[in-house]
């Protein structure tokens, strides 16, 4: 068989790998949800969990679509398809990828047709550097949980400000990554100050929200009010770019 | 993940979401491994040996570091099946960790709590499809999609996809635990800002740094009364 990064065939393989994908996430929504509904939680209330997380994921799938193009420019459709539906990302793949075609002394954006040997290498490299969470997460949940599950037995409002103290942890190392580029306004560029101008838009979104929600008592306003922020936090990223950039 | 209206409660339903994630997760190692397997007996090729080598000493190393840091900094964030799906599924903290967020909160139920279990496991079980059927659409619509999604107006706008997501959801989650996340923000601005080394690139490795931080910040904070 004559190797093509877009064959037919490589679409196949990928498609077996995203079906299972897709089959974990029914099965799993479908456990949840009947758990949810034997404990007693309403099909309302359930339903406005799976509406607000869908809505909330468009705009970030839509910059993985984006991914997938980026990459295809090399690798042909099939094999970025597969990476960026299951775990991996632009930036892990781009870095997987530009590290082995070096390896072959390729250049990673300059390479129009790779033989089927240099393919299987880019894809067993992309697969095995990324691949500890997929299995160590069976092997270590239960024992993690069980260590949270310990912890709200012996002190509840300790563990509860535990977990909250794990979220803030993780957004904080994000809200300073945001602030990484702006010592470049030293040097005379205001483009670093453009995540910041990002994220203050959509904190303000996100507080005009909240105000409607007290003072109006528009409570659906709150169902929407984290995926209108993302989205008109990434809009005015268009004309603060054109500002600064 | 035991607390249900304030009490605790069996864990039956947990153990068999971990038995599913077991079966789940290492059932697709496996298939994940096998695409590369596949392809290299279907069109007769070994991997160059000398790419593989080296692309592995260039990429794996630090990767399974993270992966490894990352297991036991987003598990008990996750739940048990949020877990098992996110790290199959990916982009877990500018996706699936901000959705899950993001469904409890709207739910009003603690992450510590069945209910929160189930309410997790729905947000991320939700986005991981709907994610993998826009990649799918955007598969088959790459042609005229690309012009589209590529063109330079509409760059900027997914480039601050991090700055877009973490500016309300820091909003959201910061008011309601000010008193602890003074600390850890102000530390990750001083440490982002004046440490050139740390950008996109490592600030994965900069989230557990943050968490242990928070942790042991919030500890102080709850053992001297002030968190009360």
């Amino acid at each position: 068989m004559e190797f093509n990064i877009n064959s037919p065939v490589l679409f196949i393989l990928s498609g077996i790998v995203i079906a299972a994908v897709l089959a974990q996430s029914i099965f799993f929504l479908v456990k949840a949800w009947k758990r949810g509904r034997e404990i007693g939680m309403g099909a309302d209330k359930l339903k406005k969990v799976a509406v607000t997380a869908s809505i909330f994921t468009i705009a970030p799938a839509v910059a993985i679509v984006i991914g997938v193009i980026t990459l295809s420019k090399d690798l042909g459709v099939p094999l970025p398809w597969l990476r960026l539906s299951v775990i991996g990302s632009l930036s892990y793949e781009t870095i997987a990828a530009t590290n082995t075609e070096n390896a072959m002394g390729l250049t990673f954006g300059l390479v129009s047709n790779l033989t089927a040997k240099q393919y299987v290498t880019i894809a067993t490299v992309m697969t095995l550097s990324i691949l500890v969470g997929v299995w160590l997460s069976p092997l270590v949940a239960k024992k993690v949980l069980g260590g949270m599950i310990n912890l709200e037995k012996r002190d509840r409002k300790w563990a509860d400000i535990f977990i909250n103290s794990m979220f803030i942890g993780m957004i904080s190392a994000f809200l300073g990554y945001i602030f990484s580029d702006v010592s470049s306004v030293a040097r005379g560029s205001t483009a670093g100050l453009i995540p910041v101008c990002v994220m203050v838009v959509s904190a303000v979104v996100m507080c005009l929200a909240g105000l409607a929600v007290k003072k109006f008592k528009y409570h659906w306003i709150s169902d929407y009010a984290l995926p209108v922020s993302l989205v008109l936090g990434m809009l005015s990223a268009i004309p603060i770019t054109a500002w600064l950039g | 993940m035991v607390r249900l209206g304030g009490s605790i409660m069996n864990t039956s339903y947990i153990d068999r979401v971990h038995k599913w994630g077991k079966a789940w997760n290492l059932s697709m190692t496996g298939l994940m491994l096998m695409y590369p397997v596949i392809v290299g007996i279907l069109f007769n090729a070994l991997p160059d040996s000398r790419g593989l080598l080296l692309g592995l000493l260039a990429t794996a190393p630090m990767y399974w570091a993270v992966g490894i840091i990352e297991t036991f900094t987003y598990i008990p964030m996750l739940g048990a099946g949020g877990s098992y799906l996110s790290f199959v599924t990916g982009n877990i903290s500018n996706l699936k960790l901000p959705c899950a967020l993001n469904a409890l909160e709207q739910a009003g139920v603690s992450a510590n709590s069945e209910e929160g279990e189930v309410v997790s496991t729905i947000a991320i079980a939700v986005s991981s499809i709907v994610t993998t059927l826009i990649i799918i659409l955007g598969v088959i619509l790459i042609t005229p999609l690309t012009p589209i999604l590529q063109s330079p107006v509409l760059q900027p706008a997914f480039a601050q996809m991090i700055p877009a997501l973490f500016g309300g959801l820091g909003v959201v989650f910061i008011s309601k635990n000010w008193k602890i996340s003074v600390a850890p923000v102000v530390l990750m601005l001083v440490l982002f800002v004046f440490v050139p080394a740390l950008n996109a690139g490592t600030v994965g490795i900069m989230v557990p740094v943050s968490v242990l931080f928070t942790l042991g910040i919030s500890r102080l904070m709850y053992k001297k009364g002030m968190l009360d």
